[in-house]
């Protein structure tokens, strides 16, 4: 198992880099950094010369690559502008922990996200939380009651859930539970930012302003997971082990939640295991609608500047999460299920 | 969802042995029949394939009654008016004919569905055959290249890629019609994150297939290698191709509208279901009908494609009966 985890490792690394090759070389065509520093008056001419130098961007791209991986402090750099190399460079490299400086706001990437990242982790865990709650209720009751008249509605509903773009989704959401419900005079959802400001970052205010977001991230998953708990469970409801545990006169009870659903809930981990990075990214339409101050947000307004060392360390970080969550999920199932080895 | 990679079809073999459920009368019929019998009789996927129909009835037979001009006249005196008798689904901030919009943005969103899927399934068999048939240090790389991609979020690349992209076709001209130059980007960059499914699926079906004794025999026969790929190979793994296209042109049309939402997709006049809805939600409250019809006929495409996908699936490949 050791030497099992270890060659995943080795292998993630080139994975890794691969991506951050491919990532870095979209990167440099995202428009250009410049022209959105001087605000309103974009630098020209010189000037625009002379920050291109600092920022590094006068490099070639492999050469920006490098330092964007192992940093540029064991080279002299020319940053007077007069042909002659006189300082070494100040970057020590993502390797080296520097996830290097915004182009736009001229702070350490590692903050930007590091700001973002509980506001989505938040949202992520507790849609987690809702779509497995959910998803498992829904894929029971739907599997023990095969074709029946729920069951098809349930399916047809899983299939409608599946097939509806987030953004719709959130739209009809905020129109029914905040637009309509405040013109029928019913408590309704706000549909902006994490808190009222006017009250403060209180527990209330969160869960509150929080509920739509969740709704909105959860319904796609619910619907795809509840098929796959229903298909697994079917499957281990008919097994002679359950049979066995009917005929030594167990309560259904039991035999279902304690007997079958461990067996039948294996395949949610895996896709829990593959899902949850990317549940990072999911958010990037629910932030943008909701003003949810995110990472997905993070994203989303840096690209429009083409600020590639904010882009890169949130591509990079999710990247990471993706690979380092599929070893995790295959090291999971070993001790879910002990009939899985690998050599 | 996943176990379409399970072992290669054989067609030429399959006759009656493995269709239960379908008794012939007479002489065998052939696989494709028997899968084309399995279809008709799954419910969803025949109520998806109506829909379907209908859809496509609608953006074809809309564009006799409205031309393209209409669907781009602003009138500034009309802006935001709720539906009435004259504009069925309202109008938008210039005074456009939301309907009439539809319409057109329907031919665009189904277009690139369409078009999105071809290149994504071009791609990936390409690179699932040659990975699959060559194997060593092929497709070591290849599959290295697939997994990479795969890793990365696709709305993230997709986002990425579409500004990666951008500004960079202009207008053109086609059937007597203007279109974006994004419409054609956007469909690019599609069909470039979307085919690493497949890839995987193909190399699968490739690696075992290449082994059998009819590919042993062809290269006896000294048939060159491509004819082997193209000829003799993949037609003995096209059900798998055919559901994933299908499903992927539901992904695709998905894709499209959020990359719209989100601004970067199909550029203004050219509409599309999702640049419709671009900026629509500043209307949220104001003026419904903005996002709600478009964002319908999404729903709709998708759902009923997705119907059509899952009884192909069932169809094709009675034993990856999953659910």
């Amino acid at each position: 198992m050791t030497r099992y985890i270890i060659r995943r490792i080795l292998q993630a690394i080139p994975l890794l880099f691969i991506i951050s090759v491919i990532l870095f070389a979209l990167m440099m065509n995202m428009g250009d950094p410049l022209a959105t520093l001087g605000g309103r008056q974009p630098p020209r001419g010189e000037d625009r010369l002379r920050l291109a130098r600092q920022l590094g961007l006068d490099q070639p791209i492999y050469m920006q690559y490098v330092f964007w991986l192992i940093g540029n402090d064991w080279m002299m750099f020319d940053t007077t502008g007069d042909g002659a190399p006189n300082a070494y460079g100040t970057r020590r490299g993502i390797l080296r922990g520097d996830w290097g400086t915004s182009l736009v706001t001229r702070r350490p990437v590692v903050e930007m996200i590091w700001q973002r990242l509980p506001n989505t982790l938040l949202l992520m865990g507790t849609a987690q939380v809702v779509i497995i709650v959910f998803s498992l209720a829904i894929g029971v009751y739907s599997a023990l009651r095969q074709y029946s008249v729920a069951d098809n509605v349930i399916t047809t509903g899983a299939f409608i859930g599946y097939s509806m773009p987030i953004f719709w989704l959130a739209l009809m959401l905020m129109y029914i539970f905040a637009v309509n419900f405040k013109k029928w005079g019913l408590p309704y959802f706000p549909t902006v930012g994490m808190y009222d400001p006017a009250v403060g970052r209180t527990f209330g205010q969160v869960v509150w302003h929080m509920a739509l977001p969740v709704a909105t991230l959860s319904v796609t998953a619910i619907a795809a997971y509840s098929r796959y708990i229903r298909a697994s469970m079917l499957e281990v409801i008919n097994q002679d082990y359950i049979r066995t545990a009917r005929s030594k006169g167990l309560p259904e009870r039991l035999i279902l939640w304690r007997h079958a659903l461990k067996n039948a809930s294996l395949p949610l981990v895996t896709l829990i295991g593959l899902d949850l990075p990317l549940l990072l990214a999911g958010a990037v339409v629910t932030e943008r609608i909701f003003a949810w101050p995110g990472m997905g947000r993070l994203f989303l307004d840096h690209v429009e500047r083409a600020d590639y060392p904010v882009l890169m360390g949130i591509l990079m970080l999710v990247s990471v999460a993706v690979v380092v969550f599929q070893i995790l999920t295959d090291i999971v199932y070993t001790y879910l299920d002990p009939r899985i080895r690998y050599s | 969802m996943s176990s379409m990679a399970g072992p290669a079809r054989r067609p030429t073999l399959s006759t009656t042995t493995e269709s239960g459920d379908v008794q012939t009368k007479g002489g065998a019929l052939s696989p494709w029949r028997l899968a084309w019998r399995r279809f008709v009789r799954h419910r969803m996927a025949m109520a998806g394939a109506v829909i379907l129909l209908l859809l496509i009835v609608y953006v074809v037979v809309g564009a006799f009654i409205f031309s393209e001009a209409y669907a781009n006249q602003t009138a500034t005196f009309k802006r935001l008016q709720p539906p009435s008798w004259e504009h069925p689904f309202g109008t938008d901030p210039v005074g456009r004919d939301v309907l009439a919009r539809t319409i057109y943005g329907g031919h665009i969103s189904l277009s690139i569905g369409v078009s999105a899927m071809l290149v994504s399934v071009v791609v990936g068999v390409l690179i699932g055959a040659i990975a699959g048939y060559y194997g060593g240090a092929i497709d070591s790389i290849l599959m290295r290249f697939t997994e990479a991609v795969f890793n990365i979020p696709s709305l993230f690349l997709l986002i990425v890629m579409a500004k990666f992209f951008s500004g960079r076709i202009p207008t053109v001209e086609l059937f007597g019609r203007s279109f974006s130059g994004s419409v054609i980007v956007i469909i690019v960059v599609i069909g470039l994150t979307s085919w690493m499914y497949l890839a995987r699926i193909v190399r699968a079906n490739y690696l075992s297939l290449k082994e059998r004794e009819f590919v042993l025999a062809a290269r006896c026969l000294g048939v060159p290698n491509w004819r082997i790929i193209t000829f003799h190979i993949l037609p003995n793994t096209l059900a798998p191709i055919i559901v994933t296209a299908t499903l992927g042109v539901a992904a695709a049309i998905l894709s499209e509208a959020y990359v719209s939402f989100l601004g970067l997709g199909v550029q203004p006049p050219t509409a599309s279901w999702g640049n419709m809805l671009d900026g629509s939600y500043v209307y949220l409250e104001s003026a419904p009908w903005l996002w709600f019809f478009p964002g319908l006929l999404i729903v709709l495409t998708v759902l009923s494609i997705n119907f059509v996908g899952d009884g192909l699936r069932d169809a094709l490949d009675p034993r990856s009966l999953t659910k």
